[in-house]
């Protein structure tokens, strides 16, 4: 018995631009099914744009994003759309709409989208919130709660429709650290039971390293993806400086990141 | 989402003794689907001396969140009644989100509703709100006095640039929509007036009345409309969004005055505009009641304009003026005021401008009246 079947993402000499800027260009990666993929590079190297792209809010300037086989640019309305519902997108922000309360947040969606009467909605809308550890909170509106439980709220919204793949856009940005914690926590318990794929975009070792099993690493003044794997894997075997430099800032500044493998590789050095 | 089949959702309870039932969950689970209602399995659940529940999840194909809003329902009651629910025989994942959905316990009464008001109650409030957004607007027309003032000594905060591109939106920007507006308005007025005085053949009046009543009020108010709904809107807009975004706050901690700032150059711009908007609409005005006189009813071109200028005086010209001036002062301090109350989120920028377009168009209004009538004692 399963709960959904997950399909793999695949990205094919994917090259997106505004206009004649090229942001990336020759973007190869798979992402598999029940997998946290993360997205990762530094400021402006296009990460969010990428999400964009998976997403259906902008069109590469050229190659593939395909959805267990079938590519969701080449697509026609209707088939996209289908595709689309599938996804659910936490944004930095949490992007509620500011005029409805979490309860309507909600269950816009599953009005929209699902033929379930107005007493299921209110119990799926009460499900997806005590999920995010916001029970009791229905009546409220974006305004009247702090920015973590935004965000919490903002992922109630995305797993309304029990989506096959889940979005988020820098979900740590604004948290302190222990709120951060919590949400990868939460993030975490929710793929292992939803058995949804994950994809994330950030920066955040201490996400990366906790949360991450499979990634790719964007890199600004290439403009293309240095490699696509396990962020351990990348710590601990790739020997490319732009990626050391990036996912060894926490022992550089001595913070309390200490990604696994690290310090036998720095031992070794 | 995909559905591995469509066998119905089902419960079978099967009671292994007078106090210890299995509820054998059976089918797809799903919410494309009907779901068993709790109720039906809980009435039977009662009939009995049950207490314990537990699954069997070996005939369910498969599920999603529709299984969780049950079990979690399900779990609800049994608490109440102290009945034990055993979560061993579930799939993993769906005991992962029920232990998930039940840790954090509900908030109970997180939001304290207000009690429904009386109407006496409503009115009240309704009245100390006028009375307070009277204080507001008089401390607002303090403010923007004093940030005027300090311009003047040259110790306003605001940058150049900022009003000369306001200057550009509320002129530059401004004139083909007062071109189009004025232009038929004058055309309308001509049409309808010419269409009486030829009663009386007494057509060649039209440039009288077209050119006094462009000239003296229309002209004014037409562009006071226009820009309360082209320019007073977008203030407010903006300085809401500024409001939302915090930019304001960024302002204040700067001990930069946002009245100075962003206020001031917005004001002075659309003030210093309008005269020249007012001017100009007169004359797109004349020129479309021009074009009905001569077209339609064949006028001499020259005896209009001839009728035009015999009949138009310097005194309605610059009263018209004024009036654009105080219309432009109104707009601005509509706009801003409403941007600069604006609440902390997306609908209140939308209420902002609305309340702004209102706001202005009643002040023009009203301001009309006061100007006529003063006008009209002084015998001017």
């Amino acid at each position: 018995m399963t709960m959904q079947s997950a399909a793999p993402i695949t990205i094919s000499d994917l090259t997106m631009a505004y206009g004649d800027f090229v942001v990336m260009r020759d973007l190869n990666f798979t992402i598999n099914p029940g997998d946290i993929f993360i997205i990762m590079g530094g400021s402006g190297c296009g990460k969010s744009t990428l999400l964009k792209h998976m997403i259906g809010l902008q069109s590469p300037a050229q190659g593939k994003i395909l959805y267990n086989g079938v590519s969701l640019w080449d697509s026609n309305q209707e088939q996209m759309e289908q595709m689309m519902r599938g996804f659910g997108v936490l944004y930095q922000s949490g992007a509620l709409w500011s005029s409805m309360t979490l309860a309507e947040n909600i269950a816009l969606p599953l009005q929209q989208y699902t033929k379930l009467s107005k007493a299921k909605i209110r119990a799926q809308v009460e499900l997806k919130l005590s999920l995010v550890g916001l029970a009791g909170f229905e009546e409220f509106y974006p305004a009247e709660i702090s920015g973590g439980m935004c965000k919490r709220a903002g992922l109630a919204r995305a797993i309304a429709l029990d989506p096959k793949v889940i979005f988020f856009d820098e979900p740590s940005a604004g948290l302190d650290p222990v709120s951060s914690r919590r949400l990868d926590d939460l993030i975490l318990q929710l793929r292992d039971s939803l058995g949804a794929t994950v994809v994330i975009v950030t920066h955040e070792l201490a996400s990366i390293f906790a949360i991450g099993n499979n990634s790719v690493f964007l890199d600004t003044e290439s403009r293309t993806m240095l490699a696509s794997e396990d962020p351990h894997t990348l710590l601990a075997e790739n020997n490319d400086l732009r990626i050391q430099t990036f996912l060894r800032r926490g022992e550089i500044k001595g913070s309390e990141v200490s990604p696994a493998g690290s310090k036998e590789k720095n031992a070794n050095e | 989402m995909a559905t591995a089949s469509t066998e119905p959702a089902a419960v079978h309870p099967a009671f292994r003794s007078d106090e210890q039932v299995t509820l054998h969950l059976i089918g797809t689970w799903q919410m494309e689907v009907t779901i068993p209602e709790v109720e039906s399995i809980w009435k039977q659940v009662q009939s009995r001396s049950v207490r314990q529940i537990s699954f069997d999840a070996e005939q369910l194909i498969s599920w999603d969140s529709s299984i969780l809003t049950f079990l979690v329902d399900l779990a609800d009651r049994c608490q109440k009644k102290g009945l034990a629910m055993q979560t061993d025989g579930l799939p993993a994942g769906v005991q992962q989100l029920l232990s998930l959905a039940r840790a954090v316990p509900k908030q109970e009464e997180t939001k304290s509703f207000a009690p429904a008001e009386s109407f006496l109650e409503r009115v009240g409030e309704e009245a100390i709100c006028f009375i307070r957004s009277a204080g507001e607007l008089l401390t607002f027309i303090g403010a923007t006095s004093l940030a005027f003032g300090r311009m003047l000594q040259g110790r306003a905060k605001f940058r150049p640039y900022d009003f000369k591109l306001f200057l550009e939106e509320t002129g530059a920007n401004a004139v083909p929509i007062i071109s189009l507006i004025s232009f038929l308005f004058g055309l309308i007025l001509s049409f309808v007036g010419i269409i009486q005085l030829e009663l009386f053949g007494a057509q060649i009046y039209v440039a009288d009345l077209v050119g006094i009543a462009m000239v003296r009020v229309m002209g004014a108010v037409v562009v006071g409309i226009i820009m309360a709904g082209r320019t007073g809107a977008a203030f407010a807009a903006q300085l809401g969004t500024m409001q939302v975004n915090e930019e304001i706050d960024a302002l204040k901690t700067l001990a930069i005055s946002p009245v100075e700032f962003l206020v001031l150059p917005r004001m002075l711009a659309l003030t210093l505009m309008m005269p020249f908007l007012t001017l100009y609409a007169d004359l797109m005005g004349i020129l479309g009641g021009a074009l009905i006189g001569c077209t339609v009813y064949g006028i001499n071109p020259i005896e209009f304009f001839n009728r035009v200028k015999a009949a138009v005086s310097l005194n309605d010209l610059f009263i018209g003026l004024f009036m654009g001036l105080v219309f432009g002062i109104l707009v601005a301090l509509s706009g801003c005021l409403r941007g600069i109350q604006c609440g902390r989120n997306a609908s209140a920028v939308g209420d902002a401008a609305t309340s702004a377009v209102v706001t202005s168009l009643v002040a023009i209004i009203i301001a009309t009246a006061v100007i006529i009538i003063i006008c009209a004692v002084l015998g001017i």
